[in-house]
């Protein structure tokens, strides 16, 4: 109870009849109701202590305060228990006032209704008595007048039937006047009233007349109608109207539709014949084929040119375009929209206006109009759109120059946008997803179109590349005594022209790659309608751009050089080796770095999701390096051959026994050193030095005094005193020094020393073996022996081991002393003397 | 792997082709200062000791040397005879001592133990001054001994024999025309066609001739980069020749078609000088380069034994085990068997031993011989 009284004293006095009730709500506790009248609930107090409960036990109360609280505490609960109790009275009280008050004016307002029921009695009675004398007065009034109400129901009826058989009979006037008006629809509507009743009464004569003659009046109405129809100058509401009588004359719907359809067919047929006239006409037709060939090679000679330099804009081929009277694509297919797409849409729309979109009544509804309706209309689309279709990939196809995309892609979009309306018309038509279908294929095309025309690119680059290295040395690869004079020309040449040529040729390239995906990226933009289709967003990118245009461009690039290997590689020469160099080198660019810049750009360009499998970077990259490491070792391969059919014919043709003391270097040897060092400046131009091993202080000299002497006798020593002993000592000395097998033709590393080390190894190692096929004289082997010294001389250089050089000589010199029937070796300083003079 | 090394450098070398039983190799000397000779190289197997006998060959340097397939004691040799300021080189028939057998047979304890060795017996000359020099000598494949063609320069000359083989005329003869100095370099004489076909190799041409009318019936022009070294005719097959030159390539042809090889090598790594078929199993092939190594090639595609053919036809009842069996083993592709490096110098000879097919010589520059084996597992795998 505490718990309550504070909870009141802590209600703000705003809530007043909250307060009342909970008042009332304690009183009624205290009587045992509840709200519906039950008693409370027994288990809720149930406890002794609760002093708002039924079971409140004073005595246990008190002596749970007593044991529980303290003094000050029972004090409290004392004046608390005095305070509510007060209140409590005091709330009693005024309870009893109010009720009391309220149960004297109720017995007041008893009394009073009391009398005032008495009185209303007696006017009831009165009023049943009067309403008795009314009834009995208006059963005699109706009696009197029953006869007379049947007669005027019975005129009224028959005016009625006359009326209407009034109009019956001039139902054919009217109907012929309503034809002479043209007023058709009222001549329908009132057919349409009369048409049940004379159906009803055919069987009596002069109705049958009438029937007949509505009949006639309808048919020829009918007739006329259809011949409006059938003009179709009219107006579309006109011709709704006349779609609307014909039906309501019972006209089939079918054969409406037909008609309807026929009709716009012809005048859609005459867009398309227009679009067509603008088509080339088909090489097949007769009388044109007279004017064809005079516009074939002058349309090829355009091609070319636009093809060549795709990235010029204003192309020499155009006034060709001009020429033909062709109008561009994008004229094309304006006309195509404006002309065929537009007039497609109108027939589409009042098509629906007039047979699918109808409020259908009556019978018409039965027989499913709009379904029949709308099948036709969508074979009708379709077989128009396929016409059309047809007609635009024509056109499309005959888009070969690469040169504006720009032309192209608007063309496509607009040829696009312009079905987004048939497929708002007509939703379920084919026709909208046909056209992505050709704007894909479109797509594709381009994207062939373009491979080919990079790839023609890179041949009409390669071409010209070969014709600037050609240029400057005409006559000097066919090697033989005249290229003597090409040999230094092609040191001083080159040097200007090959990185200069491999820049411009990479960077022509790379421009190329660019503006092609430039102009690829366009059917990828924004505002272009069909951008965001899937096929455009997906497989265009990663697919179309990515790997068919890009990858496959670059491995062609890998492959076409692969093929220059190939080709070249029997015949000898047919590829300028300065070529095979330079292509070398751009593989080799490619690999390093412009695949991967190349293929970021495209991913960057395109966004392409690598969800379908894609060709790696990396593998692409490895395609790269290994053509460019077939290309270098095919121009160690090639140079080296060069060098050694000199130096073989140079053995070969000499007859080694019967020469003269020598007394200078071979002009061969210095041919050799020459075109060394021109392979030198020329493979330094695109490639880095590379390692070599540390130089002795004196490499022309030290070594070759080394091979002339000790090397040399230890070489062919034995030969003079055969025994097993010395035998085998020359072997393990063989085997101490060379213990490294030289591979000849082996692959060389990216740069210049390795390059050059192959190449010379090549070329003494031929010379070996065609030494070993000869007999010397004395003077031959002195001969050899001053060659050699002069190699020394000036091959040391080049190579990254000068060992090997050494070694080669070394055994050139010994295979020579072997083969020599009087073998006695020059002096050194002879040699060297010799070999200074030049 | 077996190695001899002799004194003198040597690059030719051949395989006794009448001797059946014992496997003997011909090795030809070539030294411009001493009298050259003919070790007679006699491998026993069962033993594994090698044996070497010497003949005198006086006549000078040796370029090239064929045993005749009648005769094993009958040879032929290419040398270089050279007097005052010419060298010449000319063919010759000999005919081996028959004594030599017992006679100067060398322990292989003291292979330099050469007191007098045996001269060889001259039989004839093939020569004819106005053919210029002589490249090789070729018997007449599985002959009688009789018929011998020389390449000289530009000519192919076809020689017959008397039974003595005393005395050579030249039957027929061939020429080749055309711009330059034309030189035969390398030549083959066909075993197919009843030994009526040559092939001859001048620069990077390869051309085969009918010996009947003594004219040319193909000519594979470019058949390689640079020039060509050395020809073989499958035994086998007879329309398969094999082909190896300075563009370190060995290509198979069909001379049926000659457009394109037929199969190309590329494992040398210099200029190949020697290519031969095993007699037997012409899927092995060997080849010497200059690269100083020999390459054993398993040709299997091109072979006349196309695997595991022969077990099929003869297990045709229980054959579900075999099949898996034939199909487990199948993908056997051409391949290199081995490698053989034992060289230090070039290898200008290789040679099959005509006694036994598993085994082989091969000679460098600097007069090391080396016999090999063809490996166990192979020669297992071929047989069964």
């Amino acid at each position: 109870m505490d718990g309550d009284i504070c909870a009141t004293a802590t209600t703000p006095p705003d809530s007043d009849p909250a307060r009342k009730r909970r008042v009332h709500g304690m009183l009624k506790l205290y009587y045992g109701l509840n709200e519906e009248g039950k008693t409370v609930d027994q288990a809720e107090s149930m406890n002794p202590c609760d002093i708002n409960g039924t079971h409140f036990d004073p005595e246990v109360y008190l002596n749970k305060l007593r044991r529980e609280c303290s003094l000050g505490e029972l004090m409290d609960q004392e004046t608390c228990m005095v305070k509510q109790i007060r209140s409590l009275d005091s709330d009693m009280q005024t309870l009893v006032y109010e009720n009391y008050n309220k149960f004297i004016s109720a017995t007041d307002t008893i009394r009073k209704m009391k009398n005032d029921f008495k009185k209303m009695e007696d006017e009831m009675d009165c009023l049943s008595t009067n309403m008795a004398a009314i009834t009995e007065f208006s059963a005699h009034i109706s009696g009197t007048l029953q006869d007379q109400h049947a007669q005027i129901t019975k005129l009224s009826g028959v005016h009625t039937l006359l009326r209407k058989l009034q109009f019956l009979f001039e139902l054919p006037a009217r109907l012929n006047k309503c034809l002479e008006l043209q007023a058709y629809s009222q001549a329908v509507s009132s057919h349409r009233r009369a048409r049940c009743v004379l159906q009803q009464y055919s069987h009596m004569p002069s109705f049958r007349g009438i029937q007949d003659d509505c009949h006639a009046i309808m048919d020829k109405l009918a007739q006329e109608l259809r011949q409006k129809f059938r003009d179709g100058g009219s107006s579309a509401k006109d011709l709704s109207e006349c779609v609307e009588l014909l039906l309501q004359l019972d006209e089939p719907a079918e054969e409406l539709c037909d008609k309807f359809l026929i009709h716009a067919q012809s005048r859609l047929e005459a867009n398309l014949r227009g679009l067509e006239a603008e088509l080339r006409p088909p090489l097949s037709s007769g009388p044109t084929s007279v004017i064809d060939p005079s516009i074939g090679p002058a349309r090829r000679l355009s091609a070319a040119p636009t093809a060549g330099s795709p990235t010029d804009p204003t192309s020499p081929g155009n006034p060709f375009l001009s020429s033909s009277s062709r109008t561009d694509i994008l004229e094309f297919i304006d006309r195509g929209c404006n002309e065929f797409v537009s007039s497609l849409c109108l027939v589409i729309a009042s098509y629906q206006e007039l047979f699918v979109n109808r409020p259908q009544e009556g019978e018409l509804a039965s027989k499913n109009i709009p379904h029949m309706a709308i099948g036709k209309l969508h074979a009708f689309v379709d077989a128009m759109a396929t016409c059309y279709f047809l007609l635009v990939e024509r056109r499309i196809q005959e888009e070969k120059s690469v040169g504006d995309n720009s032309l192209l892609v608007r063309a496509l979009d607009r040829f696009h946008r312009r079905l987004q309306a048939v497929a708002k018309l007509l939703p379920g038509s084919a026709v909208p997803s046909q056209g992505t279908e050709i704007v894909v294929r479109a797509a594709r095309e381009r994207i062939k179109q373009y491979l080919a025309a990079l790839q023609r690119f890179y041949l009409d680059s390669l071409r010209d590349v070969r014709q600037a290295l050609a240029a400057p040395r005409l006559g000097g690869s066919s090697a033989g005594g005249g290229s003597h004079l090409a040999g230094p020309a092609t040191g001083k040449d080159a040097p200007a022209s090959l990185p200069e040529l491999l820049s411009s040729l990479s960077a022509s390239i790379l421009n190329q790659i660019k503006s092609v995906l430039a102009s690829v990226h366009l059917f990828t933009a924004k505002d272009i309608t069909f951008s965001n289709k899937p096929y455009f967003k997906g497989e265009f990118c990663s697919q179309g751009v990515r790997e068919s245009l890009v990858v496959n461009f670059i491995k062609f690039v890998c492959q076409s050089s692969r093929q220059f290997c190939e080709s070249a590689g029997d015949r000898g020469g047919s590829t300028p080796p300065a070529l095979l160099l330079l292509l070398s080198r751009l593989c080799l660019e490619y690999e390093t770095s412009t695949i991967t810049y190349i293929l970021t750009l495209t991913d960057e360009q395109f966004l392409v999701q690598h969800r379908s499998p894609v060709t790696a970077v990396a593998a692409l990259c490895g395609e790269a390096r290994e053509a460019a490491q077939k290309l270098l070792n095919h121009y160690v391969k090639v140079q080296g051959l060069i060098i050694s059919q000199m130096l073989r014919k140079s053995v070969e043709t000499r007859d080694w026994v019967n020469t003269i003391e020598p007394r200078n270097v071979r002009a061969v040897m210095k041919r050799v050193v020459e075109d060394t060092t021109s392979i030198d400046v020329q493979v330094s131009l695109l490639y880095e030095e590379g390692t070599r091993k540390a130089h002795s202080s004196d490499s022309s000299k030290r070594t070759f005094s080394v091979y002339s002497g000790s090397r040399q006798q230890t070489r062919y020593a034995p030969s003079y005193t055969p025994s097993a002993a010395m035998d085998t000592n020359f072997l393990s000395n063989i085997h101490k020094l060379f213990s490294e097998r030289i591979d000849i033709f082996s692959p060389v590393e990216f740069n210049k020393v390795s390059v050059l080390t192959g190449i010379i190894k090549i070329s003494l190692k031929t010379f070996l073996e065609c030494v070993r096929l000869r007999t010397f004289g004395r003077y031959g082997l002195q001969q050899i022996q001053v060659d050699c010294n002069y190699l020394q001389m000036y091959l040391w250089r080049f190579v990254s081991d000068e060992n090997l050089v050494h070694f080669l000589l070394d055994e050139i010199v010994g295979s020579t002393a072997h083969r020599c029937l009087d073998p006695a070796p020059m002096e050194q300083s002879v040699i060297e003397v010799i070999c200074e003079r030049g | 792997m077996y190695q001899l090394y002799f004194v003198l450098q040597a690059r030719a070398l051949t395989s006794q082709t009448a001797e059946s039983d014992a496997i003997r190799f011909l090795v030809g000397t070539q030294s411009l200062k001493f009298d050259n000779q003919i070790h007679i190289i006699d491998f026993d197997d069962e033993n594994n000791i090698i044996s070497k006998s010497v003949l005198q060959h006086q006549a000078g340097e040796i370029w090239h040397i064929s045993a005749s397939p009648a005769d094993k004691a009958v040879l032929t040799t290419c040398y270089n005879k050279t007097s005052e300021s010419r060298v010449v080189t000319c063919g010759a028939v000999w005919r081996m001592p028959p004594e030599w057998e017992s006679g100067s047979h060398e322990s292989p304890d003291d292979p330099h133990n050469s007191h007098n060795p045996q001269n060889l017996e001259l039989l004839c000359h093939l020569d004819n001054s106005s053919h210029g020099n002589a490249s090789c000598v070729l018997w007449e494949p599985m002959g009688d001994g009789k018929h011998v063609i020389s390449l000289a320069d530009n000519h192919a000359l076809l020689w017959d024999l008397t039974e003595s083989s005393t005395q050579a005329t030249i039957s027929s003869s061939a020429t080749l025309e055309g711009k330059g100095q034309l030189k035969f370099t390398a030549g083959k004489w066909s075993p197919h066609h009843n030994c009526t076909q040559l092939a001859t190799a001048n620069d990077t041409a390869i051309r085969g001739w009918d010996l009947r009318t003594m004219s040319q019936i193909y000519c594979i022009e470019n058949a390689h980069g640079q020039l060509v070294r050395d020809l073989d005719f499958n035994p086998n097959k007879q329309y398969y020749l094999a082909s190896c030159g300075d563009d370190c390539k060995v290509k198979f042809w069909d001379v049926r078609n000659i457009n394109e090889p037929v199969k190309t090598l590329e494992e040398h790594s210099h200029w190949v000088w020697s290519v031969r078929f095993n007699h037997s199993h012409d899927q092995l092939v060997l080849t010497g380069s200059s690269d100083s190594r020999v390459i054993l090639s398993n040709m299997v595609s091109i072979s006349s034994e196309p695997f595991g053919h022969l077990v099929d036809d003869d297990d045709l009842s229980d054959g579900e085990d075999n099949h898996q069996d034939e199909k487990t083993k199948e993908p056997l592709q051409d391949s290199i068997i081995s490698t053989y490096e034992e060289h230090e110098d070039s290898v200008y000879a290789v040679e099959w031993s005509s006694a036994d097919p598993w085994l082989f010589a091969s000679l460098s520059y600097d007069g090391r011989l080396v016999i090999n084996r063809v490996p166990r597992a192979l020669k297992y795998h071929i047989l069964l």
